[in-house]
Parts: C-alpha cells; sequence; structure tokens
C-alpha cells in the first residue's frame, strides 16, 4: 500500500477502535477531548511519516502515539485530572496508573458498551442511527447528511440533541449487565436493521455509501455474535438477514443506482459466500426457543436465495408472512404476503384479500393490485398500475411501474 | 377501534377423523385465514385452542364433566380481533376455517373493566 494511501486507510478502520476506548475512558460528558486526542494522533502520524517514512508496524505506532497523547492529555490538564478525572470512575483508579489498553479485547468492549450507550431509548431511532454512524463508524456529519438525504445543519443538530440526551441522561459507556441486555438488546438491533435498511432501500445514487451503511451494520451486529453475553438467536438472525440480503447488493442495482427486480436479477451476481453464511447464522439463530420477526425475516430471505418458483418455496414464504405480521405488522409485509398468497394459492384469493387491505395512500398497494389483475382484468390492471403512478414521486418507482404496464395496455 | 372476542365452537363428537393430508390443509386454512386478518392490521391476539374435555363447577359444591352434556356442540379455541364495529368484526369472522366443518364462530364485543 502507498504511502497516500495509508493514513486514510488506518483513519478508517483505527480511528474508530481507538476512540471507542477512549469514549468509554473519558465517558459520554468528554466525547469531544476523546475525538481531538485522536485527530491529533493522525495528524502528528501523518506528519512525522511523511518526513521519516512509514514505520514498520503502523498501527502498533498510532496506538502508541494514542496512548501517549492521552496520558499528555492527562497530565497537563491540571483542571481536568483534579475535577474530572475523579469522573473516570468506570475505570477506577488515579490518572497516574490509567493504563491506555488498547487490546482487541478491550476494543471491542469499549465498542460493545458504546452500541449499547449510543442506541439508548432516551433518544428517538433517527438519532440513534445518526450517533451509531459518528461516534461507532466514524462518519462525518456530511456522509450522514448524504446517507439521509438532508442537509449537514440538519444532521449536526440531530447529533448535538442526541449527545446532549445522552449526558442529562447520564447514559454511562460500560460493558451492559445481563438484565440489561436482555431490556435493551431489542432496540440495539432494531437500530442496527434500520441502519442496514437506510443503505439498501435507500434510493440514493451513491451506491459505494449505501454498501458501506450496510458493512457498518453488519460490523456492529457482528461485534455482538463475537461478545458471550450479547450472542443471543435474535442476534444471529438478524446477521443471517443481513447476509441474505447483502449477498444480491450487486444484482439489485444497475450503474445508474436504480433498483433490478428481483425477478429480472443475474443470480451469477449473488454473492454464494454470503448466502452460505446467511445459512451458518440462520442456523446458529434456530438454537433455544426464541422467534423474533428477524428469524421469520432471515428465512424469508433464505428462501429467497431460491431463484426458481416451486409450490414449498412460496408456501413456505406464505406461512413465515402470516407468523411474521402476527408478531408485527407493517403495511410492506402485508403486501407482500399478498404477493405470496397469489404465488402459493392463486390470483383469485390474493385479489379478494387484496382489497381488505385498503392501503389507499400506498403507490405500492395499487402496484400490487396492478399485477394481481394482470392477465385476469387488464382494463383494471391498467387503472390500479395508473393510481400507483400518481402517487409516487420516485423515479425509479416510475420506470419500474412503467414497465409493468405495458403488459396491460391493449395493442 | 374496538376488541371483539371470536369463540369458535363444533360440535367435536360428530368430526370425522381426518388423514393427516387432511390435518394439514386444515392448519393451512387456519394459518391463512388469521395471517389475513393479521395483514389488515385488526389481529389483536391469535388466541388459543381449547382441550376438548373439561369439568364444569356448579352451586352446591358440585363439579361435573363438561363443558355440557346437554348440547354437543363445544368451544374449540377463541382469538381477539379489532374492527370498528361489530359487524365488521363478524365479516372478519366469515373466512374462518371452522365454518367449513358445520362449526361457528361467536363474535361479542370486549367491554373493558
Amino acid at each position: 500500500m502507498k504511502q497516500t494511501e495509508l493514513i486514510p486507510h488506518l483513519f478508517r478502520t483505527e480511528y474508530r477502535k481507538i476512540v471507542a476506548v477512549l469514549y468509554k475512558l473519558f465517558g459520554i460528558e468528554h466525547i469531544e477531548i476523546a475525538e481531538d486526542i485522536v485527530s491529533d494522533t493522525f495528524l502528528l502520524a501523518s506528519e512525522l511519516w511523511g518526513l521519516k517514512g512509514v514505520p514498520e508496524n503502523p498501527t502498533a505506532r498510532l496506538y502508541t502515539v494514542a496512548k501517549n497523547k492521552t496520558k499528555d492529555y492527562l497530565k497537563h490538564h491540571s483542571i481536568f485530572t483534579q475535577k474530572i478525572s475523579k469522573e473516570i470512575k468506570y475505570s477506577g483508579t488515579t490518572f497516574h496508573e490509567i493504563e491506555i489498553d488498547l487490546s482487541t479485547k478491550n476494543i471491542n468492549d469499549s465498542q460493545l458498551a458504546m452500541i449499547f450507550a449510543v442506541c439508548h431509548p432516551c433518544n428517538p431511532a433517527e438519532a440513534q442511527i445518526g450517533l451509531a454512524l459518528n461516534l461507532l463508524c466514524s462518519f462525518s456529519v456530511v456522509e450522514i447528511a448524504n446517507a439521509f438525504f438532508t442537509n449537514k445543519e440538519v444532521i449536526y443538530k440531530r447529533l448535538q440533541r442526541g449527545k446532549e440526551k445522552l449526558r442529562t441522561e447520564k447514559i454511562k459507556i460500560e460493558q451492559p449487565g445481563l438484565s440489561e441486555i436482555n431490556e435493551r438488546l431489542p432496540v440495539v438491533l432494531l437500530t442496527l436493521y434500520l441502519l442496514f435498511n437506510e443503505g439498501y432501500y435507500s434510493s440514493n445514487q451513491d451506491i459505494s455509501l449505501r454498501k458501506d451503511l450496510c458493512l457498518e451494520a453488519m460490523r456492529l451486529t457482528y461485534l455482538l455474535i463475537e461478545n458471550d453475553y450479547t450472542n443471543k438467536p435474535a442476534v444471529n438472525a438478524l446477521f443471517s438477514l443481513m447476509c441474505f440480503h447483502s449477498s444480491r447488493f450487486e444484482a439489485r442495482i444497475n450503474e445508474d443506482g436504480g433498483t433490478i427486480l428481483y425477478e429480472d436479477q443475474d443470480t451469477n451476481l449473488w454473492d454464494k459466500e454470503l448466502i452460505e453464511k446467511g445459512e451458518y447464522y440462520l442456523n446458529l439463530a434456530s438454537k433455544g426457543d426464541e422467534l423474533s420477526k428477524y428469524h421469520l425475516e432471515a428465512a424469508i430471505a433464505y428462501w429467497h436465495t431460491h431463484k426458481e418458483d416451486t409450490e414449498q418455496k412460496w408456501e413456505n414464504i406464505l406461512q413465515l408472512y402470516n407468523q411474521l405480521l402476527q408478531i408485527e405488522y407493517s403495511p410492506i409485509a402485508a403486501l407482500n404476503r399478498t404477493f405470496a398468497l397469489a404465488k402459493a394459492n392463486g390470483k383469485k384469493d390474493a385479489i379478494a384479500e387484496a382489497e381488505k387491505l385498503n392501503l389507499i395512500d400506498n403507490h405500492l398497494y395499487y402496484a400490487l393490485l396492478g399485477n394481481l389483475y394482470t392477465d385476469i382484468d387488464n382494463a383494471k390492471a391498467l387503472q390500479h398500475y395508473q393510481k400507483a403512478l400518481s402517487l409516487t414521486s420516485s423515479n425509479s418507482e416510475k420506470v419500474t411501474i412503467g414497465r409493468n404496464m405495458e403488459k396491460v395496455i391493449p395493442r | 377501534m374496538k376488541d371483539f372476542l371470536l369463540v369458535f365452537r363444533t360440535d367435536y363428537s360428530n368430526t370425522p377423523n381426518a388423514s393427516p393430508d387432511e390435518m394439514q390443509a386444515m392448519t393451512k386454512r387456519w394459518m391463512d385465514w388469521m395471517g389475513g386478518i393479521a395483514a389488515q392490521n385488526k389481529l389483536t391476539d391469535r388466541g388459543n385452542r381449547l382441550a376438548l374435555s373439561g369439568k364444569v363447577a356448579r352451586p352446591g359444591n358440585i363439579i361435573t364433566d363438561g363443558p355440557y352434556s346437554e348440547i354437543k356442540e363445544s368451544i374449540g379455541g377463541y382469538s381477539i380481533v379489532k374492527a370498528n364495529s361489530l359487524d365488521e368484526a363478524a365479516e372478519l369472522a366469515k373466512g374462518c376455517p371452522i365454518l367449513t366443518i358445520g362449526g361457528n364462530v361467536e363474535v361479542r364485543e370486549i367491554n373493558e373493566m
């Protein structure tokens, strides 16, 4: 790796590790100090290595510099050491004895502690996702703004408010206890699930950004798997779901960032390795008696890794959606369930059920009705597709609907 | 939206023994029916099945085998749905698979205490 690439590479991989350890050391009250120290570390390294050349083990050097900088900081900020170091209660030592532990284990533990702090229900979900990207994945305000399709002022305020809330609620950055894990894991998983979806379902044209969001969500979920206390069936189920979904990442996006529908995807582009990983973690998820929505969604995603339409596939998908809707209703699950019903029980049944859904504000509802009426009553199908068009402003959706419409337009 | 109790009744003594295939088909019909109600966001609680035999406590410290010897029909299970009106709840009950084996569904509004 060239020197010009090395620093950005290390910044991406090491910044968040070092900063997580310092966040945990300093507490939520002083996260800016932690960030300043790590930024200084990288600045110093790039200056120094530019002059003297890259050392033999750059990561180890970085860690040493970060440790020294932290110790310097503690030494030179007398106010900090007198007043605030008392607050460094997590380590339970005075600053003279503080060992800045940058071992893999402590890095992982610190990141896990940060996940639980950041995904605290005192903040709304969108703030949790923003904070996770900012504090755990070291995304800049601009990058997060791009991901959320908004401007950087909005994100800046959202992050400030989120951090302030964590401070006023005195949220601790520490290894969560067993009962806390059971109580808070659902919120943590939901945030990671939403973070993944932000990348996977976004209509953002920036494909590499979307991929990064998915990868970060997977990385954080994997941290939970690596820890014995948080390695629960639902975590494995969520990770499995992410593996199955991302196995189709390349196949479902065309070069303009538009979505390629499932039936038009080139299965050669499906990532076999990720599919196998998904199966592996779905197996692990089935140990125990918990059945979360992630289990059901992962199982549905598993069946979608079989491209051919078989009776068994669609019957299984239908029953999984039947169960999923009983755990948690969502309009999209209701629509997907009705599509599976058409495949498993026939269009006649599905039309009757679809008419009952009454999701009259949802363009996907009319797109589904258009699909169901195709070849049964093409005039009706056309009407529904037209209604669907009038309800969406997304260009890629319009293209998809338009393509389906061609099948029912009389020639 | 209000909650309504659906009570499934049929004469179980009179149901012919079903083959495994028929039983599986029946289970699917129940699952699809429940899924359809859930897809309308109208399922409050899928409820449970009840065991066929039971006992009834009566005045005077008397326990009898039950539920009722005078009618053959017995309660096989219950679910709770939500709907805007009794009519709407009854509409949901129309697709219940118990109707295909000669049973019926009683629909009652739940008045919270």
